[in-house]
């Protein structure tokens, strides 16, 4: 099966200084890729080329066969879920109307819009009754499943997820991440979740990619990561957060 | 208010270049506009400049052509000598009264003085007629408290020079002409040095409480008698004549200039002083000239509006200049401001624009407006005054609503793929409505304090009182524009309050 998402020596540069050098990278169908790295070290710069809030220097996309240019991005960027930390809710519309945004642009039915909604509070297990409040009314953990459904609500092919559980206190976040994972295997879901922590790199990833410095240093399982590092910075980059973690 | 009145106050001195001081009773504005959109016969448009005289000469005037069955309309104090003459060149007014002296020193801007035949030469290439004098002549003259005069066996001018510690307030107008104040000193070689600049009203005041000894003033002037004041001689002839004129266009139809002719020679400086004081004493100006025609058979028609029917009056004219101006403001401003929120040199030049023309002053920019070809001496203008005076807040505060919108928010409204347009309308203009509402509403209450300006133009509004309150010093008369202007101003900032609560989403008011 080919990849839903070729990236091809794609690079992008900030003033003076490269913010990614050129990569290649594939997000296979049906499986979470996860993105992990140092701050600075270019991964949400490649989120971020992918759904075409950075236009690339150099190098090419190519979403399901086609590629990505600026004519087709708006397009395509119905069929791609996003998800950030804070949850980038849009302050002056309640969460109903949030996640209807969209559907409600493209002159779905209130018929068609009603059902996916309630699907999809059943899915990221949010109560109906919260839908008619704004985000401000709302807690840290919710506001990021009303975004996760933002995300779903048009059933897309690719889900970018950018730190999304960043911002969450740890009992709030073990139980997203657990809800996350669970929504990713019922849907399918092909997704590419940027972290920083090792921890749930392992927990999601099928697939992890180490980045540092804008460049991809190695990409593989956890175990591969662990036992067979590419250079001294992954075996380096996972001590670290294993002492954390043990600290 | 008080930075409103000084403002004022300077803006009169030199927008009046006969800045006598002057009486703005009730300009009937309102009931001009909707007299030129009623009557099938176009009326003679007769123009008068801000003070009393001016404005009993054109209620002559105006009665004058009305008793020969002529309709006529008087659009009272329109404003200085080149406001009315240049409302004449451009046909916005048929026939104003001028003097002699300020034909020739201002609009043919010569030093010599002219005979009455060569002035009426020169004007011919304007398309512009003048009778012969009315009988008068009012010229400028020093005057000082008549005791004091005698205690010091002061008489003329030149006497002046025997006593340099009097103090001389001059109002700013009379320091900056060409036949004003540093001419006459070196004329008369006086050597005073304690010279302050006061406006004319306000130099009666000084002078009767002793702060200043000697003022300019008008030799038709009824504050002279009424203060009990003494004009000083000009034995060497220094000031040119002023004698009362008609000014009018020559394409103006031959019965009404035949019965402008008709007044030349009938009003001599004793009748004109009555005539003034008769103005300033009633405050109705139509009743003043009307004593002008006491001999004739006709009869007063003009019956005075009472005081609520002058507030609604205002009140109607000054919410059309403020609300039809931050309507204005706010259909520009908004577009305006968005492209300003994109940075760049576009954005930077409109947001410079914008802020040059707040900083130019109000009175600046009524003036800088009215010789232009479309604008003159109207309510255009004046909206169009206000209208740029209320861009700035709008286009500032739309602006920054929009760049304050964080970046994360932008960039989901992208990756959501949502339009442009779409994007603009339903997330990035609603998150900004606090701001651009809060900018509105600073433009609006500007825009109604600045609206009191409009009068200066003859547009209107509570300006109107306050500016004939000036003039006459009468403080009532200035309360009975101020304040309703001060409430206006309240009422509007509690609505905007009330309609934040309606406009502002309320997930941004959580």
């Amino acid at each position: 099966m080919s990849a839903l998402v070729q990236l091809l020596a794609v690079a992008k540069r900030y003033a003076d200084a490269p913010a990614l050098h050129p990569t290649d990278l594939s997000i296979e169908r049906g499986k979470t890729t996860v993105l992990i790295g140092p701050s600075g070290c270019g991964k949400s710069t490649l989120l971020r080329v992918i759904i075409g809030l950075i236009p690339p220097d150099s190098g090419t996309i190519d979403f399901d066969a086609s590629q990505i240019t600026p004519v087709n991005i708006e397009m395509l960027r119905r069929r791609i879920g996003y998800v950030i930390q804070e949850g980038g809710l849009f302050p002056h519309l309640t969460a109903r109307a949030n996640i209807l945004l969209m559907a409600r642009h493209l002159g779905k039915s209130d018929e068609e819009m009603h059902a996916r909604l309630l699907e999809l509070c059943e899915l990221t297990r949010f109560p109906e009754n919260l839908l008619a409040r704004y985000p401000l009314e709302l807690s840290g953990g919710q506001r990021q499943r009303v975004s996760l459904m933002r995300a779903l609500m048009l059933s897309p092919e690719l889900l970018l997820l950018d730190e999304p559980l960043g911002a969450l206190d740890p009992l709030v976040r073990a139980s997203l991440q657990k809800d996350l994972k669970e929504i990713f295997a019922r849907l399918c879901q092909t997704a590419l979740l940027v972290t920083h922590d090792l921890a749930e790199a392992a927990y999601f990833g099928d697939d992890i990619v180490l980045m540092n410095e804008g460049r991809v240093v190695q990409q593989g399982s956890i175990t591969d990561l662990r036992e067979r590092p590419a250079n001294p910075f992954v075996s380096e980059f996972i001590n670290a957060q294993r002492s954390v973690a043990l600290a | 208010m008080k930075s409103f009145v000084r403002l004022t106050l300077a803006g009169m001195a030199r927008s009046c270049v006969r800045g006598h001081r002057s009486a703005l009773s009730l300009p009937m504005l309102l009931l001009f506009f909707s007299a030129t959109l009623c009557f099938a016969a176009n009326p003679v448009l007769i123009g008068s400049k801000k003070f009393t005289e001016s404005y009993v000469l054109g209620e002559i005037a105006k009665r004058t052509l009305n008793e020969t069955g002529i309709p006529a309309e008087h659009r009272q104090g329109m404003g200085g000598t080149i406001i009315l003459w240049e409302a004449l060149r451009g046909g916005q007014i048929d026939v104003y009264p001028e003097y002699t002296g300020t034909i020739a020193q201002e609009i043919l801007k010569t030093e010599r003085q002219l005979s009455v035949q060569e002035i009426r030469d020169a004007l011919t290439k304007f398309g512009v007629g003048m009778t012969e004098p009315l009988g008068f002549n009012n010229t400028y003259a020093l005057v000082m408290r008549r005791n004091e005069a005698q205690r010091l066996g002061i008489r003329t001018i030149g006497d002046l020079g025997k006593h340099p510690e009097l103090k001389i307030g001059l109002t700013h107008e009379f320091l900056d002409r060409r036949d004003g104040w540093q001419p006459l000193r070196q004329r008369y070689s006086l050597p005073q040095l304690n010279i302050v600049g006061i406006d004319h009203a306000l130099g009666y005041a000084a002078l009767a409480k002793g702060s200043i000894d000697v003022k300019d003033a008008y030799s038709t002037d009824a504050k002279i008698a009424e203060n009990d004041l003494v004009a000083l001689a000009d034995s060497f002839d220094f000031f040119p004549k002023y004698d009362a004129v008609f000014l009018f266009r020559t394409s103006l139809r031959d019965d009404a200039i035949g019965a402008l002719r008709g007044v030349a020679g009938t009003l001599d400086e004793a009748r004109m002083v009555r005539l003034n004081a008769e103005a300033e004493r009633t405050k109705n100006y139509t009743k003043a000239a009307n004593l002008y025609f006491q001999n004739a058979a006709g009869s007063a028609v003009t019956a005075g509006e009472s005081f609520w029917q002058k507030l609604v009056r205002w009140t109607l004219r000054h919410l059309e200049l403020a609300g039809f101006s931050l309507l204005l403001s706010i259909i520009t401003g908004i577009p305006l401001g968005i492209l300003a929120s994109r940075g760049g040199a576009i954005g930077n030049m409109i947001l410079g624009f914008a802020g040059v023309m707040q900083t130019v002053p109000s009175l600046a920019l009524l003036a800088l407006l009215v010789p232009l070809p479309f604008f003159g001496i109207s309510v255009r203008t004046a909206i169009t005054a206000l209208f740029l005076y209320g861009l700035l807040p709008i286009v500032r505060n739309t602006a920054s609503g929009l760049q304050d919108i964080p970046r994360s928010l932008r960039e989901s409204a992208i990756a959501l793929g949502l339009t442009p347009a779409a994007r603009l309308w339903q997330i990035y203009l609603p998150m900004a409505s606090r701001s651009i509402l809060s900018g509105i509403k600073t433009s609006a209450v500007i825009n109604v304090g600045t609206a009191t300006l409009a009068a200066l133009i003859g547009a209107g509004g509570y300006g109107e009182p306050i500016l004939s309150g000036l003039n006459l010093n009468d403080h009532v008369t200035i309360l009975e524009g101020a304040i309703p202007a001060a409430l206006l101003a309240l009422i509007v900032q509690w609505s905007f309050d009330l309609l934040d609560r309606v406009l502002i989403p309320k997930g941004l008011r959580l």
